[in-house]
């Protein structure tokens, strides 16, 4: 009898299956954190995969910035009740409103997700946060550990990362510090959405092709939304787009594409010119090292 | 279906790594305009006339102001046929640390020279740090051969002068192929050079698509560290976790339960898309056990008739990582498979000299990026392979306590088996 082959998507999907079990029997409290969008819903996937047919032993957390499409908000509260899960919501508007965070003039509250994470992750005592972060996103993310270890302030320091080596992750930490976890660190794009199609994982509908309206900003197509857009000189029109990530409204932006099914948007990734950060997130776009500087204080 | 190659690179800074590994992204379409053109801006911003490629791999802030490569980054690209992850390793002089970083989990290193200079010290270091760790298949890459007039004999020499280097640290001859590559100009990198018309060999790319990724584990005899127990009561399911670090698991198949001793079959091999007739090495999987054992993350699970064996007392050889040095005596945490145990260090024995490649007398105390024999105590018996049989049953990591630091790749046994 012989033994089946694994092809390059079951061997990422026993890695991270792997991960996922690992973390279980070394922390006390891990968390996933879960915003609805593609990478974290496939987390969500291999992490049933890890532990079936006994439950998924961590529960979900999202930082909601108050800047989120309907339709993935409605998503996320639909999955969790599918499957089971237990979700805690940080809502970025609560530290707004009682004064620890302050709005920025520009609008956007990504960078202000930070704050509110590293509150919930002490309050709650989390010491292993699983996040959907992928080596192929951006340079500094090609420099992260699957597990990371995080200092007293939640921050990364590149120079000082421990040696990963075989597959023996070493997940030791103080009182107070904790370990972030990549478990598809190894994943690209086109294998995230070539497994979404295997798998036939369901995802929020903004990911496909779809009549909206949005305006032009700094190249990008940006929906209507309450964090301040369309501004003065921007104008409204209705445009066949969808999402190639999803997160704060105010920095990500459509792509005009008429895909509708898994097959065609694959097919549109294969053949894309631009990655999926530099296609669609503003914040990527600050400076050299705006990735890396988020990373240091503490964002995922 | 395609599969997955893990390969590492390996090589002195002027050897031009970033450069081949530029090339390789760039000449495989794995560099988006977005990315390209940050390049462009950021070269332009250094006052430079053409894009400087190595910035598409530096990410880091330090790294770009300093113009050097701080640690391990992983690539990834593909072609029609494969996919590949590349540890894309710094190649500092004295730094033996990422070099095991980048190689611990790569089925292929690509092994860079210097034309010009052919086989020197930091090739010898490297090929014996990759001989160690027991990677597979190596690649030497002899680079910048425009520079000496693509010199036919000269590149035959330096090809002959590694395979007596390799052959000494015990690879199989069929294990190594050198290729004679510009990076720079892109000559048998991914396509065919015009100017070596009489090198018959493959290029890397074609190299790196059709070398067979089968690993060393496959036809090793079962092995999985139990990971957690995964317990359903309202089907009262009970099963082990793991990934199969060796060998293959069927149902029907003799185990025993290590470092226990227990004996039992196994009765059924799961997935979350049902149950598996056989899983191979590298599969992550649930094994239910015909009889209710004591079984609990930290044992092995391995073939009845082929076990590892099990011991309190190791022979092994560490590389050091950490800049704390290592003395005899040391109480530190050790772990292997999902186990950690307390260790006691014993008595250190030779060091391993990477310029001559050989061991030679033993030291006082362990230094960063050294390489010696030691002997070890632990607190718990491990049931443990020789790391030059089964790579995954033979590693293991030594754990700072204060810090949680890991301070040592350690490997039981001897692997490095020199030929005189």
């Amino acid at each position: 009898m012989t033994v089946p082959v694994m092809d390059a998507l079951d061997a990422l999907e026993s890695e991270a299956i792997h991960i996922f079990r690992e973390v279980a029997g070394e922390f006390d409290r891990p968390v996933i954190l879960f915003s609805g969008g593609k990478d974290s819903t496939l987390l969500v996937h291999l992490a049933v995969k890890a532990f079936a047919p006994a439950p998924v032993p961590f529960p979900l957390l999202h930082v909601d910035t108050g800047h989120n499409y309907a339709e993935v908000i409605a998503f996320r509260d639909a999955i969790v009740e599918r499957l089971g899960l237990r979700l805690e919501v940080a809502h970025v508007q609560d530290w707004i409103d009682d004064g620890r965070l302050t709005e920025r003039p520009d609008g956007t509250r990504n960078p202000l997700q930070t704050v509110p994470l590293l509150d919930s992750i002490v309050e709650k005592k989390y010491d292993a946060v699983f996040g959907g972060g992928r080596r192929d996103e951006e340079r500094a993310r090609a420099k992260e550990r699957i597990m990371s270890l995080r200092d007293g302030f939640g921050r990364w320091d590149p120079r000082s990362q421990r040696p990963e080596l075989w597959n023996l992750y070493n997940g030791r930490h103080a009182p107070g510090e904790h370990v972030r976890v990549f478990p598809i660190s190894n994943w690209t794009e086109l294998d995230v959405w070539r497994y979404i199609q295997r798998e036939r994982i369901e995802l929020p509908s903004i990911y496909y092709s779809h009549r909206r309206e949005v305006f032009r900003r700094d190249g990008m197509w940006l929906a209507e939304g309450p964090w301040g857009g369309p501004r003065g000189g921007e104008a409204l029109e209705e445009r066949t787009v969808r999402y190639r990530t999803v997160g704060d409204g105010s920095c990500t932006g459509a792509v005009e594409s008429t895909a509708t099914t898994l097959d065609e948007i694959i097919a549109e990734v294969t053949a894309s010119r631009l990655t999926e950060r530099g296609a669609t997130r503003a914040d990527d776009r600050l400076s050299e090292a705006a990735m890396e500087d988020r990373k240091r204080e503490g964002y995922f | 279906m395609k599969d997955l190659l893990r390969f590492a690179t390996a090589g002195s800074v002027d050897d031009g790594k970033s450069t081949l590994v530029g090339r390789l992204l760039y000449d495989t379409k794995s560099v988006l305009a977005d990315q390209i053109e940050a390049v462009q801006r950021a070269s332009v911003d250094k006052g430079l006339s053409t894009p400087d490629l190595s910035l598409l791999v530096d990410g880091l802030r330090a790294e770009r102001e300093q113009g050097i490569t701080i640690d391990v980054a992983y690539r990834y690209f593909s072609t029609p046929t494969r996919e590949f992850v590349l540890a894309d390793t710094p190649g500092h002089v004295q730094y033996t640390r990422n070099t095991v970083t980048g190689a611990s989990t790569a089925e292929l290193a690509v092994l860079l020279v210097d034309a010009r200079y052919g086989v020197v010290e930091q090739t010898r270091r490297h090929a014996a740090v990759l001989a160690l760790l027991q990677v597979p298949r190596l690649v030497l890459a002899i680079n910048k051969i425009d520079l000496i007039g693509y010199d036919q004999a000269a590149l035959e020499a330096i090809g002959k002068d590694f395979a007596g280097l390799a052959r000494s640290l015990g690879f199989a001859d069929d294990a190594v192929v050198t290729i004679p590559v510009s990076a720079l100009v892109g000559d048998n990198v991914v396509d065919r050079s015009g100017h070596t018309p009489w090198y018959t060999g493959p290029t890397l790319l074609g190299h790196l698509e059709s070398v067979p990724v089968t690993p060393p584990e496959a036809d090793s005899p079962f092995r999985m560290p139990v990971q957690y127990v995964i317990r359903e009561h309202a089907s009262d399911y009970r099963g082990y976790a793991g990934q199969v670090a060796s060998g293959t698991v069927r149902p029907g198949d003799a185990v025993v339960v290590l470092p226990g001793g227990a004996t039992t079959t196994v009765a059924g091999v799961d997935t979350a898309d049902g149950p598996l007739d056989a899983a191979g090495a590298g599969r992550s999987v649930t094994v239910r056990l015909a009889d209710d054992i004591d079984l609990s993350r930290g044992d092995v699970l391995a073939a009845a008739g082929a076990a590892p064996r099990v011991t309190n007392e190791l022979d092994a050889t560490l590389c050091w990582l950490s800049d704390k040095p290592l003395r005899p005596g040391a109480r530190l945490l050790l772990k292997h498979g999902t186990r950690t145990t307390q260790v006691i260090v014993g008595a250190l024995g030779q060091r391993l000299d990477t310029d001559t490649v050989s061991y030679v007398d033993a030291p006082e105390q362990l230094a960063i990026n050294d390489i010696a024999r030691v002997s070890l105590r632990t607190a718990d018996a491990l049931p443990v392979d020789d790391y030059a049989d089964i790579r995954a049953t033979g590693g293991f990591l030594l754990i700072d306590p204060p810090t949680g630091n890991t301070l040592a790749a350690g490997l039981v046994g001897d692997p490095l088996r020199l030929q005189a």
